[in-house]
């Protein structure tokens, strides 16, 4: 049967790469792609050159050398004597911290005002959509720099809280303190402290794990993991039996009592701030910049994602919530259960863009002053060493890495709530 | 179609190239503008009057280069910069003179490939407190917050000082002068820490300049000058010459009202050569001969410039101190004309 003769072999010929139409497009890409690759060769060449020629070749020792400057927040221990490496760290997570809570904050006023605008009052309607048109018409760094004026300007300065009568009192029984520096609030201590882990010895990038911490951690973990054993017990009752018997104390019992029990054993108290000298100390202080920067990210980006949930609940048709609540829900189950679940597959892609836009914006943090790595390594670090070209790459390829990062977890999730297809 | 785009982009480039190379005297000339990268805004050492015009200490050196370069002291461009984006212009080309009450230091002299000129003020840190608060001392700061402008060598003395002393402090990084005044005035921080010179400056245009005090203690020293791009001498002499030619006209006693009538009748041969009457020191600089007579008609003398700007008479009320004439006891002493 197989009785089919090839086709004639046709020759290929070099002309064929620009007429025939089977090859001209790879032609052209390679072509391309080769010019492009010229020209990047040739401009870093040029860079490497002039900046040789300039006494500036490309050199990362400064990176070991000391930083000079000191850093108000920091979250890892820190002086001037450290290296500028360290300095950028300290930087880095700053600009984590400002994104994560930034993130967090936003989502939930986002998902609150984007539900809110389709509610039925005409008034809660609204205000909302004024709160939308407001924040997301203005750039956010006039209301970074916004909030930062308010707090610095309305709020009074740790002085007022001196003498007899004084002018400001610290609020919450005693407990916080709201000056124009910052917020004070108390901090978890523990008298029979477990101690640190000091991990990476001395070097720039050494860092210290509190013990306590992972402990409390690590009770949490398996109380909760206890529980779930419980949940899922009680639900193959009732699957057997029709009848779901009460836990609830037997779950309370199981989150609270193994870590009220460790944080009796650690010696838990709060340390609550207190006037001294010039400021507070004590206790934890979040900053102003940290505050205004965080408030302003977070509104700001909050007014995007309300429109982006308002869109997705939007999408879902109005037959799945006239089902529900024909089932007899309630309409606040109908929109937990049965709406925003099916939202949440238009919402999350241009939720990861929101989330990354919300980390580069954190960069405008020097105009309050945060340290973020914008500030320290490309802010200080880059004028006292003059390596700006060094700098900028570096800072290009963090933030890179870092909304590299969210976009994987963020798809990882979206490939989860993914309707699954039969 | 990509390939012009392609080959667009390398001659635009390489022409870029090309332009930095030649000399910033001929550019400058050609450009008929002086680019002169200034404070954002600091009474008395540069900032915009209700006119729009730039006056101050700083600002007579720009016009006074201007001046004796192209003729004219109102051909500047002034740019405004701050502590951080200052030397990134300077050393882009975006401006040719940097004349910003910046500290000559090793680093930025050798490391940073810059040519400080000279000095034009001799200055040290020091910290403004309002008086309210009782401090009489800086080692009285103990747990203090203190403002400070990032990018400064100010910043690193801070930090310096307050380890020293074993001491410790809260530092709130500010750009510019303006959000440090926001700051202070309002209590966000205890202190605000840079030049002394800086300090009186902005005190000066406080609602109530004697409700706050300067510290007795100077941390550091901070020597103010104009710089200029290492590698091109010819202009670095240019630039240092003028401010050289203030210097010494102040202490031969010529003036910007004085000038004309001196120049033609000085029987001095040092003035002679000053002001071009004289030699060819102007040709040698690659200017004309009256060039440092237009730098003095500009503004005036240093002593002129000083009690214009930032003298005892001016709200900012400096004394001279350091920075009077070696003849009177200062360090001003510039090398001879000859
Ligand atoms: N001399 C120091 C500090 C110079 C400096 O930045 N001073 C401030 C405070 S007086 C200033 O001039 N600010 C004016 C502005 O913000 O434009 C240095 O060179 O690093």
């Amino acid at each position: 049967m197989t009785t089919l003769s090839d086709p004639p072999k046709q020759q290929f010929r070099l002309s064929m790469l620009l007429y025939d139409t089977r090859y001209r497009s790879a032609t052209i890409q390679v072509l391309a792609m080769f010019g492009f690759m010229l020209l990047a060769a040739w401009l870093i060449s040029n860079a490497a050159q002039n900046l040789a020629a300039l006494g500036k070749p490309i050199s990362f020792s400064f990176f070991t050398e000391s930083a000079s400057y000191d850093i108000n927040q920091r979250l890892l221990e820190y002086d001037s004597r450290d290296t500028h490496l360290r300095a950028a760290l300290i930087g880095l997570l700053n600009t984590l911290v400002v994104a994560v809570l930034g993130c967090i904050t936003a989502t939930i006023i986002g998902v609150f005002v984007g539900i809110l605008r389709l509610s039925s009052n005409w008034l809660v309607a609204r205000i909302m959509t004024v709160y939308v048109e407001i924040f997301r018409n203005v750039p956010v760094l006039l209301w970074i720099v916004f909030a930062m004026a308010i707090l610095i300007e309305s709020l009074p300065s740790p002085r007022d809280f001196r003498g007899e009568d004084p002018a400001a009192t610290m609020d919450m029984f005693g407990t916080v303190a709201i000056t124009n520096r910052g917020v004070y609030i108390p901090e978890p201590l523990f008298t029979n402290s477990l101690g640190n882990l000091h991990i990476f010895g001395d070097s720039s990038l050494r860092f210290d794990i509190s013990l306590d911490l992972v402990a409390v951690l690590a009770v949490l973990a398996a109380s909760i993991f206890a529980m779930r054993k419980v949940a899922a017990r009680a639900a193959r009752i009732q699957e057997e039996t029709g009848v779901r018997p009460k836990t609830w104390y037997i779950q309370l019992g199981i989150l609270f009592v193994p870590l009220l029990t460790l944080l009796v054993a650690l010696g838990f108290y709060l340390g609550y701030p207190e006037l001294k000298g010039f400021n507070f100390t004590g206790g934890t202080h979040l900053r102003n910049s940290l505050i205004a920067l965080w408030l302003a990210l977070s509104l700001y980006t909050a007014a995007f994602i309300a429109e982006i949930v308002r869109g997705g609940i939007l999408a879902i048709s109005h037959g799945q919530t006239e089902a529900a609540a024909a089932l007899g829900l309630r309409s606040g189950r109908i929109m937990r259960l049965v709406v925003l679940p099916q939202a949440m597959r238009v919402i999350i892609p241009p939720m990861i863009s929101n989330y990354l836009n919300l980390t580069k914006n954190s960069s405008l943090a020097i105009a309050v002053g945060y340290m973020d790595i914008t500030g320290t390594l490309g802010g200080i670090t880059m004028n006292q060493t003059g390596r700006e070209l060094e700098c900028v790459l570096l800072l290009m390829l963090v933030y890179l890495a870092i909304s590299l990062c969210i976009s994987s977890v963020m798809n990882w999730y979206n490939k989860r709530m993914k309707l699954v297809e039969r | 179609m990509k390939k012009s785009v392609l080959f667009g982009a390398l001659t635009v480039a390489s022409l870029a190239a090309g332009a930095a190379a030649a000399g910033t005297l001929d550019d400058v000339k050609a450009r008929g503008k002086l680019n002169c990268g200034v404070v954002t805004g600091l009474a008395g050492f540069g900032a915009p009057d209700a006119n729009g015009e730039w006056k101050g200490f700083d600002v007579a050196i720009c016009r006074a280069v201007a001046a004796a370069v192209l003729g004219d002291a109102s051909a500047v461009e002034f740019v405004p910069t701050t502590g951080k984006t200052r030397f990134t212009a300077l050393a882009s080309g975006e401006i040719d003179l940097l004349a910003r009450n910046t500290t000559w230091t090793f680093s930025r002299d050798v490391d940073l490939k810059f040519d400080f000129i000279g000095v034009n003020y001799y200055d040290g840190q020091g910290f403004l407190v309002p008086k309210e608060l009782g401090v009489s001392s800086a080692k009285e700061l103990d747990g203090a917050t203190v403002c400070i402008q990032t990018g400064t060598t100010t910043e690193l003395n801070l930090a310096d000082f307050f380890r020293v002393n074993n001491i410790s402090y809260e530092p709130v990084p500010i750009e510019t002068n303006a959000e440090g005044q926001q700051q202070y005035l309002a209590g966000a921080c205890d202190a605000y820490t840079t030049d002394a010179s800086g300090l009186a400056a902005t005190r000066a245009a406080f609602e109530d300049p004697s409700a706050h005090v300067i510290l007795p203690e100077i941390i550091s020293k901070e020597p103010l000058g104009p710089l200029v791009r290492h590698g091109d001498n010819n202009w670095g002499d240019v630039v240092r010459w003028t401010l050289n030619a203030l210097i010494t006209a102040e202490e031969l006693g010529v003036t910007s009202t004085n000038v004309s009538e001196i120049a033609s009748n000085t029987e001095n041969p040092e003035i002679r050569r000053l002001l071009g009457t004289e030699g060819t020191l102007g040709e040698m600089l690659g200017l004309d001969n009256e060039w440092a007579k237009r730098a003095i008609l500009a503004g005036g003398n240093y002593g002129e410039v000083f009690a214009q700007n930032i003298g005892e008479t001016t709200p900012i009320g400096l004394a001279r101190g350091l920075n009077a004439q070696w003849t009177d006891g200062g360090l001003l002493y510039a090398p001879p004309f000859r």
